[in-house]
C-alpha cells in the first residue's frame, strides 16, 4: 500500500494520536477515510488514478472506501472487517487511523481498535441517523477509557446540508452520552463523499463556522506517560543471565530508582533496587512510565512473574475480590458458577462471578432482565459485578491507576471479555502491610533463635529429603525422627502424603499446583524450623526451582538438601505403594519418573544412594551432618 | 520518550511475553534490515543474550553475500541457527529459477512449506517474525500474537481480540502463534532505529558503483535492486522520507495477481 508507505515516511516521527473511528456499518467511515488521505495529500501520485480505473474495469463507481479495504473479502461484502492501521498527517503531526467496523459481528476488532486508541471519531449517518451500534460504539469507547470523541454527521448531502437536521441528530445523542458520563469534544456536520468540512470548510454549509475535522482532530492531545502516579513495575520474568537474577518488567506507571525500597504484591515481599538493567543504552539509574526494564536487587527473595512491584508507602491492593465494568465478546456467555482465567496487568488467576448487579444492553442502556437461574452476561453485552479470584490479585481501580486497573478474560483459549476494576472501598494494605512487619519483629524480640538453639541444644533446621518415588525418602525419615527423638533432640516429619491429605488436599500434580504444595510445605517447615525444631521432609519436590524457592525462604545454612538417590528401575522394582504400575497403566498421570520430569538436586548438602546404604548408614550419614552425634552416648544405630 | 523509544519499549514487551509464554519459541530471521532489527531488539529485552534459536528458511537461492552475512552473526553474536529447507521439492527441481513453477508456487514451497516442515520437525508453538504493518495491506491486518491453525492458515475474518497488551497465548495443541513485535514500525523508523543503534546492516542495502540499492531482500532471481544513491544508513532515511514507490516494488512474486501475496499469507507465509 503506497500511501501507508509514504504518508508514514514523510513526517519525522516527532508527535503521533491514534484515533479510531467507529461507528454504525454503512454510515461511512472507510468513504471518510479515503477522503481524508485524499484532502491530505496522503495519497501518492497517480493513486487516485488508479483506483478510478479499478472501478471502471469492474464496472461499478468509483468508492474512496476501497483504498482501505485492502483484502479481497472485504472488497465483496463492502464491510471493512479489521482494524487495519495507516497513518497519514496534519501540519501538527501524524495520525495512526485504525479503521474500526461497524458491523456487528466485529465488534472485537473494533475493540481491539478502539482499545489502542487516544481518540476517536464516530460517525453518525445524517439520514439514518443515530442507531443501534452509534450507541453501542460510544457506550464502549467510554469503558475501554477514550475520553477525546468527536461526533462526525456525515452524508450531510443526502439531507441538502441542513442545519436543522444536523441539530436534531447533535441533540439525540448528546442526550444519550450524558446519560453514561460521556462530554464529546464537539459535533462536525461532514459529507465524506463529497470532501466537506473535512480539510476545509464546504461552501455548502455556509451556516457551519467550524471547526473542521482536521482542525478537529489537533485539538485532540497525545496521551502522556503517567510519570507521576506511584509505581506500578509488574513482573514480567526472571532472567539469570551473567550470574545477575534480573527481574524484568516494564514500569507502568510512576518511576523507579536505585535505592527504592520496593514492595511485590500479591505476598507482600519486600527488597531494594540494586542496580537498572538495559542494554546498550546509556547506563542510568532510573526509569520511568513507558520502560521496558530491568532490575536487579539487594536482597535475593522470591518473586515470580505477576508480582506488581510498588513502593512501600503506595502499594496497590491485594485482595481476591472487586468489583468491575465488563463487556463480552465470546460466543458463549460469561457465566457464574464457571471458572475463567482473569490476566491483569502481569498476573494470571481463576475467577470467576461471585454476583451480577446488572446487566446492560449497550444499545438501548436498558438493564437486561434475566431469571434468577440464568444468571450470565451474553455476547456483546455489558455488565456491572463482581469478581472472586482464587488466589489474591493486586490491582487498582481504573479511575486512579489505568494499567494495573483493567483486565481481560479467557475462556478456553480465547479472550473473551475485558473490564476495569471499578473504584470501591477496597481495604488498603498500606497501614496493614507496615503493621504486620511490626508484629514479626516483636515476635522474634522476646525469644532469639540463639536462646531456643541454646534451650534446644541444637538449632532448628529443614532436612529437605527429595527423590523418586520409592527411593526411600519416607523411610529414612521416619528413622531419622526416631534417631533424633532418642537423642533427646525436637524432630518432626512433614509426609507428603500426610500434608495432601489436609493442608494441601485442594491441589492436584501440574507443576503449578506441585509448585504451591511444595511452597506450602516450605513455609511450614520454616516455621517448624523457626520454632527450633528440626523439621524433616519427604516430598518427591521434582523441581530445582521449587526447591530453590524453599532455601530462600529461610536463614542461610538452615536448610539442608538430601538428594535421595535411586534409579527409576530399582524404584519400579520397590513400588512400595503400587503406584509405578498404575502408572504405567496410565491410571495416574503426571508421575515423576514416568510421565513427569524430575530434577536432580545439582549440589546438594547430602547425597543417600539407597542401591548403595542400607537405612541405617543413610540415616547416620544425615546425622552426621546435623553435627548432633553425642560422643557420650553410644548410640548404636 | 521519543517515539523511536516507544516503539523500542512495546516490542520489548512482546518479545518478553512471547519468551515466557511460549516453550518452544523460535525466532525467523531472513538477514533483511527487519529481522536484524528484530535480533537487535532481543539482545536488547534479553540483556544482550538471544534466549531461542533463529530459523533461517533458505531456499538455497538467496543472494549469496546474505549467507555469508548470516554465519558471521551467527559466530559474532552466538546466535542458535536452524536452516530450513524443502530438499524434496529442491531435488525435483520444480522451481520458479528453473522455469518449472511459477513465482508464487515457488515461495509456496521453498518459503511457506519449506517453513511448516521447520516448525513442525522442531514442534515450535511460538514463532517471532518481523512482518510490518506498513509493508502490505495483508500485514496491515494483522495482531502482534496471531494464530496459525494446523495447517498453519491463517483466518483473518476471525482474529482474536487484542487490547491493552494481553495477548493472545493460550492456544490449541498442533496449533501455532506468530508473534509480530515489528508490526507497528514503518520502514522509515526500522532505518532510524538501525542508525540510532549503530547496527551492522548487509551492504546489499547500499548503493554500488551503478546507482543501484536493494530496498528489499530476497531470493536472487525474484528480487531486483532500485535507483539510488544512498550509499549510508544517512542517506537512506533522506530517501525514504520522499520516497513515492512502495518497499516491496523489487519483488517480483507479489505481482503475479491482484491478491497474490495475499493468498499466499492465507497459507502461512510469513
Amino acid at each position: 500500500m503506497n500511501s501507508v508507505e509514504r504518508s508514514a515516511n514523510s513526517l519525522p516521527p516527532t508527535e503521533q494520536l491514534k484515533i479510531v473511528i467507529v461507528g454504525h456499518v454503512d454510515h461511512g467511515k472507510s468513504t471518510f477515510v479515503g477522503r481524508l488521505f485524499y484532502d491530505t495529500g496522503s495519497l501518492p501520485e497517480g493513486k487516485y488514478e488508479q483506483l478510478q480505473k479499478i472501478a471502471e474495469r469492474r464496472g461499478v463507481p468509483f468508492e474512496w472506501a476501497n483504498l482501505m479495504d485492502a483484502l479481497q473479502s472485504e472488497r465483496d461484502q463492502n464491510i471493512t472487517i479489521d482494524t487495519a492501521q495507516i497513518w497519514f498527517h496534519t501540519k501538527k503531526r501524524q495520525y495512526v487511523i485504525i479503521d474500526a467496523p461497524g458491523h456487528k459481528e466485529f465488534l472485537k476488532n473494533m475493540v481491539t481498535g478502539a482499545a489502542n486508541a487516544e481518540a476517536a471519531l464516530l460517525l453518525i449517518d445524517a439520514n439514518e441517523g443515530v442507531q443501534e451500534q452509534s450507541r453501542r460504539h460510544g457506550y464502549l469507547l467510554n469503558l475501554l477509557g477514550i475520553r477525546q470523541i468527536a461526533v462526525l454527521v456525515n452524508k450531510m448531502d443526502l439531507q441538502d446540508y441542513s442545519q436543522n437536521r444536523f441539530n436534531q441528530i447533535e441533540k439525540e445523542y448528546r442526550g444519550f452520552l450524558q446519560t453514561i458520563g460521556v462530554e464529546p469534544k464537539l459535533f462536525v456536520p461532514i459529507a465524506a463523499k463529497h470532501g466537506d468540512n473535512i480539510a476545509s470548510l464546504s461552501h455548502k454549509m455556509s451556516w457551519w463556522s467550524g471547526p473542521t475535522v482536521l482542525e478537529a482532530l489537533d485539538t485532540f492531545k497525545v496521551s502522556e506517560l503517567p510519570k507521576d502516579q506511584p509505581l506500578r513495575f509488574p513482573i514480567q520474568d526472571i532472567y539469570r543471565f551473567d550470574e545477575r537474577r534480573i527481574l524484568a518488567g516494564r514500569v507502568e506507571a510512576g518511576s523507579i530508582k536505585v535505592g527504592d525500597r520496593l514492595l511485590f504484591c500479591p505476598g507482600n515481599k519486600v527488597s531494594t533496587v540494586k542496580t537498572i538493567e538495559r542494554w546498550n543504552a546509556p547506563s542510568r539509574e532510573a526509569g520511568s512510565a513507558g520502560e521496558s526494564i530491568g532490575i536487579t536487587l539487594t536482597e535475593q527473595i522470591f518473586v515470580e512473574r505477576g508480582a506488581i512491584a510498588g513502593l512501600e508507602t503506595a502499594p496497590p491492593y491485594e485482595l481476591t475480590r472487586f468489583k468491575a465494568r465488563l463487556f463480552w465478546l465470546g460466543r458463549a456467555p460469561f457465566s457464574k458458577g464457571k471458572l475463567y482465567k482473569l490476566k491483569l496487568a502481569t498476573q494470571e488467576v481463576d475467577c470467576e462471578i461471585e454476583t451480577i448487579d446488572k446487566v446492560i444492553d449497550a444499545s438501548t442502556l436498558e438493564t437486561v432482565s434475566r431469571k434468577e437461574k440464568e444468571i450470565f452476561v451474553g455476547r456483546h453485552e455489558v455488565a456491572e459485578l463482581s469478581i472472586r479470584t482464587k488466589r489474591p490479585v493486586a490491582f487498582d481501580a481504573h479511575s486512579e491507576i489505568v494499567p494495573t486497573g483493567r483486565f481481560v478474560i479467557v475462556d478456553g483459549f480465547e479472550v473473551c471479555g475485558g473490564g476495569i476494576v471499578a473504584a470501591d472501598n477496597y481495604p488498603r494494605r498500606t497501614s496493614d502491610s507496615l503493621h504486620k512487619s511490626h508484629d514479626i519483629y516483636w515476635s522474634h524480640g522476646k525469644v532469639t533463635a540463639e536462646q531456643r538453639t541454646r534451650r534446644n541444644g541444637h538449632p532448628g533446621s529443614v532436612v529437605w529429603l527429595t527423590g523418586l518415588s520409592g527411593a526411600g525418602k519416607s523411610t529414612i525419615a521416619t528413622e531419622l525422627e526416631r534417631e533424633l527423638f532418642n537423642m533427646g533432640k525436637h524432630a518432626c516429619v512433614l509426609d507428603g502424603d500426610n500434608i495432601r491429605h489436609g493442608l494441601c488436599s485442594d491441589l492436584a500434580f501440574s507443576p503449578q499446583d506441585r509448585k504451591e504444595n511444595i511452597r506450602r510445605v516450605g513455609e511450614v517447615a520454616k516455621l517448624f524450623a523457626d520454632a527450633g525444631i528440626i523439621c524433616i521432609t519427604a516430598f518427591i519436590s521434582p523441581y530445582r526451582s521449587d526447591r530453590e524457592l524453599v532455601r530462600n525462604m529461610v536463614v542461610d545454612g538452615q536448610f539442608i538438601e538430601v538428594y535421595v538417590s535411586a534409579p527409576v528401575e530399582v524404584c519400579e522394582q520397590r513400588d512400595p505403594k503400587g503406584l509405578y504400575v498404575k502408572a504405567r497403566a496410565n491410571e495416574i498421570k503426571e508421575f515423576t519418573g514416568i510421565s513427569a520430569p524430575y530434577e536432580a538436586p545439582l549440589n546438594p548438602e547430602i547425597e543417600l544412594p539407597t542401591t548403595q546404604l542400607t537405612v541405617a548408614e543413610s540415616v547416620a550419614k544425615v546425622l552426621e551432618y546435623l553435627h548432633v552425634q553425642d560422643a557420650d552416648t553410644a548410640i548404636t544405630i | 520518550m521519543d517515539y523511536l523509544s516507544k516503539l523500542e519499549n512495546q516490542s520489548i514487551y512482546i518479545m518478553r511475553e512471547a519468551f515466557n509464554k511460549f516453550e518452544n519459541l523460535a525466532m525467523l530471521w531472513s538477514i533483511g534490515k527487519d529481522s536484524t532489527v528484530l535480533l537487535w531488539l532481543a539482545r536488547k529485552a534479553f540483556f544482550g543474550h538471544v534466549p531461542f534459536p533463529l530459523v533461517h528458511v533458505d531456499t538455497t537461492f538467496k543472494i549469496q553475500s546474505m549467507i555469508e552475512y548470516r554465519d558471521r552473526l551467527v559466530r559474532d553474536w552466538k546466535l542458535e541457527l536452524v536452516v530450513g529447507k524443502n530438499n524434496e521439492v529442491l531435488k525435483s527441481g520444480v522451481t520458479y529459477p528453473n522455469g518449472r513453477a511459477t513465482r508464487v508456487e515457488c515461495c509456496g514451497t521453498l518459503k511457506k512449506d519449506a517453513l511448516k516442515q521447520v516448525l513442525d520437525e522442531h514442534h515450535f508453538t511460538g514463532v517471532i517474525v518481523g512482518v510490518r504493518r506498513d509493508e502490505e495491506p495483508t500485514r496491515a491486518k494483522e495482531r502482534y500474537f496471531s494464530p496459525r491453525d494446523k495447517n498453519m492458515e491463517w483466518n483473518v475474518e476471525d482474529q482474536p481480540p487484542e487490547l491493552w497488551d494481553q495477548f493472545k497465548t493460550d492456544f490449541e495443541k498442533g496449533t501455532h502463534i506468530r508473534i509480530h513485535p515489528l508490526l507497528h514500525w514503518t520502514e522509515l523508523n526500522v532505518w532510524e532505529y538501525i542508525e540510532r543503534e549503530n547496527m551492522p546492516v548487509i551492504p546489499l542495502y547500499f548503493a554500488n558503483g551503478k546507482g543501484e540499492r536493494y530496498r528489499s531482500l530476497g531470493c536472487a532471481p525474484c528480487t531486483f535492486p532500485i535507483k539510488s544513491n544512498a550509499k549510508t544508513v544517512r542517506e537512506i532515511i533522506e530517501e525514504l522520507r520522499v520516497t513515492k514507490t512502495s518497499e516491496r516494488s523489487g519483488r517480483a512474486q507479489d505481482k503475479e495477481s491482484e491478491d497474490a501475496f495475499e493468498k499466499l499469507r492465507r497459507d502461512g507465509y510469513m
